[in-house]
């Protein structure tokens, strides 16, 4: 049983006034998410992660093409009883208080009296809203309503959880809230599908992702497959370098650069070890302050990726 | 059903917090107010003058509520793009239109019933200050209880622009742009008379024909207006009322239909 999936799904929309021509939004798009996944949907600005999900939501409707979610056409409406989704930079009503809104939505979903007042206050609770959940959403931060925009993505417990962009407009404390919030998700088996065009996300959180350039999925996989994540090299950095020991240092590293007050930045080849590293800041009698491998990473791969698909170098 | 509740029950809890709804009350309450001093300076005829601004500003002002909050439904909605969260959820696309209408003509009911009353106070009051003879000479008593029958039309039309509002909504995708066409049709149909009788004064026989395809294209909003009727107590035609609500509910129910058709086809961009 597939959370998600789709088969060639199109949608092209009509652009110009005077004489109108076909813009290709998303062609073909074939694509499977097992139950209980955490999916990274990434790809730049325009292409094509939003126009998936609206299809997905019946937003919008394919030209060709189909999508199933639970194994249910995305048009049913009984699934959407088990499903939660937060657009792209959602707003919702000015009126009205986060505890109406999410009052409201769980209504919707048959919530009622005490059993919706409680369903509210947990959900508030889990994404982080205090007593302002009283005030009129018009009073919101930017930052705010993206959490209340979580919450009512959660509103109704879901299988499965759509999120465009969740961690847009967040600030590092809202990001690693979001974080916590999907891998909660994943850890009680929702599904989670998210659009993203921050790799450093979907590096933490992912199992597999797709990749999206220009309206077409250039690759999906999971991540080990997709990147090797070999190591490429050490990133040091070692503090309390005497002249004379960075002479040494220099001989013996592939790079080494002063940073200034005698700290040093030192690249080790892939050859070497982490001991190896420990062993170098002991030869030269400095303090080590951090040893990092240098790995191939998602970005790379991304860049790749994007750049083959457009056709033009990003340099 | 339950879910056009939920909806309808959430527009008019939004939709009466609106600053924009009790500037226009307020201003429609001052109105009648200042409707008497108006009376004031027109000796003898004061309580018509009075009775019929009050009338005018109720319609007027039930207007600018149908028109800009009305327009808010759907297309700021779109607009704002509000209406994703929503449409995900277990709700059908006609639910949520329903739902959408009965809310904001729910909230137009209770304004209208706020400056029905306060009409009725300046009227009340306004009977205080008379003197016997004038209130003799008078064709109704100030507080008429047919003037009642004036603001259940103002209702029937304002629910009628509503619908309009709600239809442009449906496909056009600036709020601005839909409240600029529901107040053309809505000034074009208050000369629902003209047009049946344009091919009178034209020569053009197709001139003509395309007046009186307009004039039952056309919601007839002139035919909601009995203020004079009401005000100066001249009798309607028998069966009238019924006729016009009958006349409001099927344009309402052909402009729900198409709505409901339009809507449920549209792709949100």
């Amino acid at each position: 049983m597939h959370a998600i999936r789709t088969e060639g799904l199109t949608k092209h929309y009509s652009v110009g006034f005077w004489r109108s021509r076909p813009y290709v939004a998303l062609d073909n798009l074939t694509l499977e998410v097992a139950r209980g996944e955490v999916f990274g949907f990434l790809g730049p600005n325009g292409a094509g992660k939003t126009t998936t999900l609206k299809l997905l939501m019946q937003l919008i409707f394919p030209t060709t093409g189909h999508a199933w979610i639970l194994d249910r056409p995305a048009g049913d409406v009984a699934m959407r009883r088990r499903i939660g989704y937060l657009p792209e930079n959602p707003t919702f009503y000015d009126n009205v208080s986060a505890e109406e809104l999410l009052g409201y939505f769980a209504s919707l979903f048959g919530y009622r009296g005490a059993e919706r007042s409680r369903r509210v206050a947990t959900l508030l609770d889990e994404v982080g809203l205090g007593p302002e959940r009283r005030m009129q959403l018009r009073k919101y931060s930017k930052g705010m309503i993206q959490r209340v925009g979580l919450a009512q993505a959660l509103v109704n417990d879901p299988e499965v959880v759509f999120l465009d962009e969740p961690m847009s407009g967040l600030d590092p404390i809202g990001r690693r809230d979001v974080r916590d919030i999907i891998l909660r998700l994943r850890d009680r088996g929702a599904t989670v599908f998210f659009s993203s065009h921050i790799l450093g996300d979907a590096e933490s959180m992912c199992s597999r992702v797709g990749i999206v350039a220009g309206g077409t999925l250039v690759a999906s996989g999971a991540l080990a497959e997709m990147v090797p994540f070999r190591i490429r090299g050490w990133d040091l950095v070692l503090a309390g370098v005497t002249a004379d020991a960075a002479a040494a240092l220099s001989a013996r590293a592939a790079a080494a650069t002063l940073i200034g007050d005698g700290r040093y930045h030192v690249v080790l080849p892939a050859s070497a070890s982490s001991e190896d590293a420990v062993a170098l800041a002991k030869s030269a009698n400095a303090e080590l302050v951090s040893v990092n491998p240098i790995r191939d990473t998602l970005e790379d791969f991304f860049l790749a990726r994007v750049q083959k698909s457009a056709g033009r170098s990003f340099d | 059903m339950r879910t056009i509740g939920l909806v309808a029950l959430h527009v008019f809890r939004d939709s009466v917090r609106d600053k924009v709804l009790y500037s226009i009350v307020a201003f429609a309450v001052v109105l009648m107010a200042v409707s008497y001093l108006i009376g004031q300076l027109t000796a003898g005829e004061d309580l018509k003058i009075i009775k019929d601004l009050g009338l005018a500003a109720m319609s007027l002002m039930g207007l600018f509520i149908a028109v800009f909050i009305g327009i808010g439904l759907i297309a700021r909605e779109i607009d704002r793009r509000s209406i994703y969260a929503v449409l995900a959820k277990p709700v059908r696309r006609h639910e949520l239109l329903l739902g959408k209408y009965l809310g904001l003509v729910g909230t137009l009911l209770v304004n209208l019933s706020v400056m029905a009353i306060a009409y009725y106070v300046v009227l009340a009051y306004i009977g205080t200050t008379l003197s016997p003879a004038a209130l003799k000479a008078a064709p109704a008593p100030p507080t008429d209880p047919r003037l009642l029958l004036a603001v259940l039309m103002i209702a029937l039309e304002l629910s009628l622009v509503t619908a309009v509002a709600l239809f442009w909504s449906t496909f056009s995708s600036s709020a601005l742009l839909s409240a600029g066409f529901t107040v053309a049709l809505y000034v074009a149909g208050q000369f629902g008379a003209d047009l049946k009788n344009f091919e009178q004064v034209v020569e053009s026989p197709a001139a003509g024909m395309v007046g009186r395809v307009l004039y039952y294209v056309l919601p007839n909003f002139a035919a909601f207006d009995i203020k004079a009727e009401v005000v100066h107590a001249l009798p309607l035609p028998a069966g009238y009322l019924a006729m016009t609500t009958l006349y409001a509910a099927v344009y309402i129910a052909a402009l729900l239909i198409a709505s409901v058709m339009i809507f449920a086809r549209r792709d949100f961009k």
